[in-house]
C-alpha cells in the first residue's frame, strides 16, 4: 500500500467534494484550452495573412497602409488607380505587343510611321535613284528607333523579376462585400496559407474564371466562401455588381457565377471576384479621356459583349498590382517604382505586421493573462477544497501519525491529493477542452479558414524563453500543474505536518 | 522493557496557565507483562500513553525502553519507533473510513516496514474472529467489529508493546469481553506487553497487575519488582 493509494482513497471517500474540485479544475483547465485554441486561431489567421503568396504590392500614391488594406483585405476606398502600363512593366514582350496593338498610342506611331516614311523616300526617291533601297533603309532606321523608343517592342521593365504578377481593379461591390476585376492567375498561380503552399479550391463543379469562354465571355464570377453563404450564391447564378459602394447603382451587366471557393480563412472569403475585361467593359470602369479614339473608328460599333473588341490600353487602370517577385530585386523594384510620379510599391507583409501588431498583441496578452488568471483560480478552488477538507481530516492524519506516518508522509500524502485532483481535473478539462475545438471546427473553419481537430495542440507562444518558446503550452500544462499542484497543495499539507496528533487523536 | 523515571508533563492552558498533569517517579513493565492503569477521570492515563508512544513529548524524565531514552529521539525517529516497536487500540478504534478491513491492518505495516504483507494482515483477521469481513469498510461493521480490526491493526507490527486506551469503552457490554479476551491471550500469544488503560473494574480485574496512576509509591514498587 503505497502513498498514492492511501491518497486516492482519501479523494475516494470524499467523492462529491473531490469530484466538485476536480470538475472546477477540468472546467479551467477547458477554458485554458479553449483560450489557447482562440489564441492558435489568431495566431494562424495572423500567419495565414503574414504569407499572402505574393511580397510586393504596386497601387496609386498614397497611404502605404490604405494601399494594404484595399488590395489586401479589400477594406477601405482605394487611393486611386495607376495606368494600364504599370501592369504591363512586369509582363513579357509578347503579352505587351498584344495588349499595346489595341492601343491609341500603337496606332498613332503607326500612322506617323508611315508618314515619315513617305516623306523619307519621296525626298530621297527625288535626288537619288535608288529610292526603293533607302526606302528600306529608312524604314529599318525608323523600326529600330520605334523599338528603342515604344514599349511593345521591350520586356516589361520588372518582368525579369516577377514570378508572376495579378491586377486587381476595384469599385464595385455585391452586397457588402467587394468585387474584384482581376484575371485566372489570381487563383492558378496564388496560393494561400502559411507558407503559401495551399492552392485555391473550388466546392463542387466549380472552376475558376476564363479569360474568355464561349458560354459566358468575360462576364463569370468565382465567389468566396462567405459571400457564397450569406448572399446564398450558388453556381450558375447571377450577380450584378453595384457601382462605387454598397448602396450604388446596380450595373446592367451580369456576371455568372462559376466557381465558389472553399474556405480559406483569407480576405478572399469576404469578396466576389470577376473577369478584369468584363469588369472594364460594365459601363463608367473606362477611364474617361479627353481626346476619345482618335484613332479608333475602326472599333465604333462593337459592343462591349463582342470577344474581339479591345479596349485601348489608355482607358484601361488597375487599382492594385500583387506582384510575387524575387525578394532580392523587390528592394529595387520598390525604389523604382516609388522614385516615379503615379505609383507606389509597398511590402504587405510589413504592413499588415505593423498593423496586427497594434490590434493582435494586445488581444494576445489578454489571452495569455486570462490563461493565467484561470489557472490561478483553479489552483485556487483546490487549495480551499482540500483546505476546507482537512478540519474533519484531522483525526485521520493523527490516526495515520499514530500508526508511525511521519510528518513528512503526511505531507506527502496530502499534496499527492492534491497533485491527483489537479492532474485528473486537468486531464478531463483536456479532453473536454479538445473535444469542444473538434466539434466547433466546421464552424472556425468556415469563418477563418483555420483547421481545428482533436489533436491540434496550441501553436507556442511568443515569450522570449528559449525552448518554452518552441513548445505548445498545452504540453506546459503538464508541468504547470504539477507545480500549481504542489504550490496550492503546500498550506493544506503543511498543515496536516503540523497536526497536533494528541489533540485531534479521538480517544 | 519499559522503565520511566521522574516523568513530568504539564499542560498550559489558553490563559497561560500551566497545569500539572503527570509526576511518575518511577513506573515500569517487563517484555510480556499486562499491566491495567486505572485513575480518575483527565488523571493523565491517556497523557502517559501518548508519552510512551512518543506522540508527545515529556516536559522532564526518562522513559527507557530496553535501554533507549525515547525522549531523546527526535521527532522523525520516535514515529519510526512508534510504528516498529508498538501497537495502539484506541477507545474510538480509529479506523479509516476510506479503507477496508484488511487495508487497515495493512496500513500499520505501511508506514512501520514501507511495505505491506497481506498474508499476516488476513491472518490477523483470521485470528480476530473476522475472516470473512476483510473487504468490509468500518461503516459496514459493527462496533465490536471495528475494534477487532484496530486489534489487529495494533498487532501487525508484531509490536512489543501495545497500549490500549479504554477499549471496551464504545463496546457493548455483550462483546467487552470479548475484546478483552481478544487482547489479553493476542499479548500472550505473541509475548507482548500491555498497558491497559480501563475505568471498568470487570476489565481491571481480569489481569493480575493494576496500578492506579495517583498512587505513585504502588507505581515505584511495582517498578522495584519489575526491574528486580
Amino acid at each position: 500500500m503505497n502513498l498514492f493509494t492511501i491518497a486516492s482513497r482519501s479523494i475516494r471517500q470524499r467523492l462529491l467534494s473531490s469530484s466538485l474540485t476536480m470538475l472546477s479544475m477540468a472546467m479551467g483547465v477547458t477554458l485554458v484550452v479553449a483560450v489557447l485554441a482562440i489564441f492558435g486561431v489568431v495566431q494562424k489567421s495572423f500567419d495565414a495573412n503574414a504569407t499572402l503568396g505574393y511580397n510586393v504590392v504596386v497601387g496609386a500614391k498614397g497611404g502605404k497602409l490604405q494601399l494594404t488594406l484595399n488590395s489586401v483585405f479589400y477594406l477601405s476606398q482605394p487611393i486611386e488607380n495607376v495606368p494600364y502600363e504599370y501592369y504591363l512593366e512586369f509582363k513579357t514582350q509578347e503579352f505587351r505587343f498584344q495588349e499595346y496593338q489595341g492601343s491609341y498610342s500603337f496606332k498613332a506611331i503607326g500612322q506617323q510611321h508611315a508618314t515619315r516614311k513617305t516623306l523619307a523616300v519621296s525626298t530621297l526617291g527625288a535626288s537619288v535613284p535608288l529610292g526603293g533601297i533607302l526606302g528600306l533603309v529608312v524604314d529599318t532606321t525608323l523600326q529600330n528607333e520605334m523599338d528603342s523608343m515604344f514599349p511593345w517592342n521591350r520586356p516589361g521593365k520588372y518582368k525579369a523579376y516577377t514570378n508572376f504578377v495579378i491586377p486587381l481593379c476595384l469599385g464595385d461591390y455585391f452586397g457588402p462585400y467587394r468585387v474584384v476585376g482581376t484575371t485566372p492567375d489570381m487563383f492558378d498561380l496564388l496560393h494561400y496559407g502559411s507558407s503559401a503552399e495551399d492552392p485555391y479550391a473550388l466546392q463542387g463543379n466549380g472552376r475558376n474564371i476564363e479569360n474568355y469562354s464561349e458560354q459566358y465571355g468575360y462576364f463569370e464570377a468565382v465567389v468566396g466562401s462567405v459571400v457564397a453563404r450569406d448572399r446564398n450564391v450558388k453556381l450558375g447564378d447571377k450577380i450584378n455588381p453595384s457601382h462605387g459602394s454598397e448602396e450604388g447603382d446596380s450595373h446592367a451587366t451580369e456576371f455568372t457565377v462559376v466557381g465558389i471557393l472553399e474556405p480559406t480563412g483569407t480576405p478572399n472569403d469576404r469578396a466576389v471576384f470577376i473577369n478584369m475585361e468584363g469588369f472594364y467593359r460594365m459601363s463608367d470602369h473606362a477611364k474617361p479621356l479627353e481626346n476619345e479614339d482618335p484613332y479608333g473608328a475602326d472599333q465604333q460599333g462593337h459592343k462591349i459583349t463582342d470577344s474581339d473588341y479591345r479596349l485601348p490600353v489608355e482607358k484601361r487602370e488597375v487599382t492594385a498590382l500583387l506582384v510575387n517577385m524575387d525578394p532580392i530585386f523587390s528592394v529595387g523594384v520598390e525604389n523604382a517604382i516609388n522614385e516615379g510620379s503615379a505609383a507606389q510599391a509597398v511590402y504587405p507583409v510589413l504592413e499588415i505586421r505593423r498593423l496586427l501588431d497594434v490590434f493582435v498583441t494586445p488581444v494576445k496578452v489578454l489571452l495569455l493573462v486570462l490563461t493565467v488568471m484561470i489557472c490561478v483560480v483553479s489552483g485556487l478552488s483546490i487549495l480551499i477544497s482540500i483546505y476546507n477538507s482537512m478540519n474533519e481530516r484531522r483525526g485521520e492524519i493523527a490516526v495515520l501519525r499514530a500508526l508511525g506516518a511521519r510528518r513528512l508522509t503526511v505531507y506527502g500524502i496530502v499534496s499527492l491529493e492534491s497533485l491527483i485532483l489537479s492532474v485528473a481535473g486537468g486531464l478531463i478539462g483536456f479532453l473536454i477542452g479538445h473535444g469542444l475545438i473538434a466539434m466547433s471546427s466546421p464552424f472556425v473553419e468556415s469563418r477563418t479558414g483555420v483547421r481545428l481537430g482533436f489533436f491540434d495542440f496550441a501553436p507556442p507562444l511568443p515569450i522570449a524563453i528559449p525552448y518554452l518558446n518552441q513548445l505548445s503550452p498545452e504540453i506546459l500544462l503538464i508541468p504547470g500543474l504539477v507545480i500549481l499542484a504542489v504550490v496550492v497543495g503546500f498550506i493544506p499539507a503543511y498543515s496536516a505536518y503540523r497536526t497536533d496528533v494528541a489533540k485531534s487523536l479521538g480517544k | 522493557m519499559l522503565s520511566i523515571a521522574n516523568l513530568k508533563k504539564t499542560f498550559t492552558q489558553p490563559g497561560g496557565a500551566t497545569l500539572p498533569i503527570l509526576d511518575i517517579p518511577k513506573f515500569a513493565v517487563a517484555a510480556g507483562e499486562q499491566v491495567v492503569l486505572i485513575g480518575r477521570s483527565g488523571g493523565g492515563k491517556t497523557t502517559l500513553l501518548h508519552n510512551i508512544a512518543g506522540i508527545t513529548k515529556i516536559d522532564s524524565g526518562e522513559i527507557l525502553f530496553d535501554g533507549l531514552p525515547l525522549q531523546t529521539l527526535s521527532q522523525e525517529m520516535r514515529d519510526r519507533f512508534r510504528a516498529t516497536n508498538m501497537g495502539y487500540v484506541f477507545q474510538t478504534f480509529n479506523l479509516l473510513p476510506a479503507f477496508t478491513a484488511l487495508e487497515n491492518v495493512m496500513l500499520g505495516m505501511a508506514f512501520a516496514k514501507g511495505k505491506t504483507d497481506r498474508g499476516f494482515a488476513q491472518t490477523l483477521l483470521n485470528r480476530v474472529g473476522l475472516k470473512d469481513r476483510s473487504g468490509h469498510r468500518p461503516t459496514m461493521m459493527s462496533v465490536g467489529e471495528q475494534q477487532r480490526v484496530a486489534v489487529a491493526r495494533a498487532l501487525a507490527n508484531r509490536p512489543r508493546l501495545l497500549l490500549a486506551d479504554e477499549p471496551t469503552a464504545n463496546i457493548d457490554p455483550a462483546n467487552q469481553q470479548s475484546i478483552v479476551d481478544l487482547i489479553k491471550e493476542s499479548c500472550e500469544e505473541f509475548n507482548i506487553a500491555l498497558i491497559l488503560v480501563t475505568h471498568t473494574m470487570e476489565v481491571a480485574n481480569q489481569f493480575s497487575r493494576i496500578d492506579r496512576l495517583e498512587d505513585i509509591n504502588q507505581l515505584a514498587a511495582r517498578a522495584e519488582e519489575v526491574i528486580a
